[in-house]
């Protein structure tokens, strides 16, 4: 049953990813892209990270899907068509990314991994419990850090969102 | 973990999404859709972090914390690039990438 999950989800995702990288309407690349996410939070909960899953659906396919559709909505015509690359350019891409595509596959299927047989689940008290300690292994540094990188994110997006109007105005104070 | 599904199988999968995001991000020639494929890449990565934490050390949770990061990373950046293109929208009229010869203003 899950493995037949698996494949779906795999199936969905590829070709939903390969869609996206090559629709020439920008807004359907956009919900292309929320299928894949939306396919990732899958995996998170086959593999039984339920916290996981639920963040990248409220900060993913929630979040960043609306903010780039409204970047689109903000810039273009709903129906404008795409430039596209030349095709000797695509093909060239292309072959490069499949000779790299080789390379990972080969040194992933020479490698031979340690595989632990488990089926623990992880709660979110687990997570809350590692990111907030101040033991060894503990993650309170990393997770203070990424809330200031945060605030400066945002504070730094408004400033340029707002950009010309608030620099005149500071000129004039 | 998956039952049934190997490690390699999920490393497969998130290998080919990898490359189809350094695909569109080499031919795409509008700034969004850079973006769209950047976003790609970073999920790739973010399963893999997971799957490993999840098949080899089932005892720690680094992997989860590592992925936990990357999502908030990638918010932060999504945002301040959605700034940024649209500022440069209003200021030469276009997000193609060829336009964008000079960010300072």
């Amino acid at each position: 049953m899950e493995k037949i999950l698996f494949y779906i989800l795999a199936l969905i995702m590829i070709v939903a990813a390969i869609a996206s990288v090559t629709s020439r309407k920008m807004l359907r690349s956009v919900i292309y892209l929320l299928f894949v996410l939306i396919g990732v939070a899958g995996i998170y909960f086959l593999i039984d990270y339920n916290f996981l899953a639920a963040v990248q659906l409220t900060v993913y396919a929630g979040g960043i899907i609306v903010l780039v559709i409204f970047s689109v909505l903000l810039v273009h015509h709903i129906e404008m068509e795409l430039e596209m690359a030349k095709l000797s350019k695509k093909i060239i891409t292309a072959i490069a990314c499949l000779v790299g595509l080789g390379v990972f596959l080969a040194t992933i299927y020479s490698t031979n991994f340690n595989v632990v047989e488990n089926s623990k689940t992880t709660t979110v008290e687990d997570i809350g419990r590692g990111l907030l300690s101040y033991d060894a292994g503990g993650f309170i540094l990393p997770f203070e850090v990424i809330s200031v990188l945060l605030l400066a994110a945002m504070i730094g997006a408004i400033i340029i969102g707002k950009g010309d109007k608030l620099t005149k105005n500071d000129d004039t104070l | 973990m998956i039952a049934g599904i190997s490690i390699y199988e999920i490393f497969t999968l998130t290998s080919i999404l990898f490359f189809i995001g350094i695909y569109g991000f080499i031919t795409r020639k509008n700034l969004i859709s850079i973006l769209i494929s950047l976003e790609l890449i970073l999920n790739a990565s973010a399963v893999n972090f997971v799957v490993i934490n999840k098949y080899l050390y089932p005892d720690v949770l680094q992997g989860v914390f590592f992925s936990i990061f990357i999502i908030a990373v990638a918010a932060a950046e999504t945002a301040l690039a959605v700034a940024i293109i649209i500022n440069l929208y209003r200021q030469i009229s276009s997000v193609e990438v060829k336009d964008t010869e000079i960010m300072k203003y």
